[in-house]
């Protein structure tokens, strides 16, 4: 076992919903985390990879109070009222700060998604659990979502 | 040494934090950036984010909801 003061000021957050509040936790997580100076990688994988797809980024549920996405058009009206940046600006800033994003291959295998199907200009690296676990082991931080 | 200015009034959680640390490394060492905007939490936040990278904070002024950061590069 390493000591905690050996690990990197670094968090790993694995993507696992594809609902859209989620998406926006994830990135705005990230995003806060490179400001104040952390690496950060997100891992995307099951519903979260989704959103990886060209042209899905924002197109997931709400997680609660979805309403066959009426109460996501409404949140969406909020969100512009109070002129909460777009997922597609999120995931840019957090690229060019210097965050990694991965993208799981079994999920690929079983919900068949090919590479040509993903952004792949967003994506850092395609993996398993034993890339996740290796750089889990070495970081200060890591979330589920 | 340049003096760079960002303005991120009106701008909510986490643009103010993002634009701060995006300004922050294209800078140059001693350059001075000094950032404006409205968001509360920010304003504490973004010393926070400072203290953390290593560079210093000159300043903090507030002038009805609108408050202006000077940081350095150092």
């Amino acid at each position: 076992m390493q000591a905690i003061d050996s690990k990197k000021n670094k968090a790993t957050i694995i993507v696992h919903s594809g609902d859209m509040d989620k998406i926006y936790s994830a990135l705005i997580i990230g995003n806060g985390a490179l400001s104040m100076g952390m690496e950060v990688s997100l891992y995307f994988t099951f519903w979260g990879l989704q959103r990886l797809k060209k042209g899905e980024l924002d197109k997931g549920p709400l997680s609660k109070m979805n309403m066959l996405g009426l109460g996501k058009m409404m949140i969406k009206k909020r969100m512009d009222k109070a002129n909460v940046a777009s997922l597609e600006k999120l995931i840019t800033d957090f690229k060019e700060l210097g965050g990694k994003i991965l993208a799981c291959d079994m999920t690929m295998e079983i919900m068949g998604v090919k590479p040509e199907d993903l952004r792949q200009d967003l994506i850092d690296d395609y993996c398993a659990v034993g890339t996740y676990i290796q750089e889990a082991m070495d970081s200060r931080m890591t979330l589920f979502i | 040494m340049a003096e760079i200015k960002i303005d991120v009034k009106g701008q909510t959680c986490p643009v103010p934090l993002v634009e701060c640390r995006k300004a922050l490394r294209k800078a140059a060492t001693g350059d001075v950036i000094e950032i404006e905007g409205t968001h509360p939490a920010s304003k504490k936040e973004i010393p926070m984010a400072v203290k953390a990278l290593g560079y210093k904070i000159l300043s903090i002024e507030e002038e009805g909801n609108t408050w202006r950061i000077k940081i350095c590069k150092q």
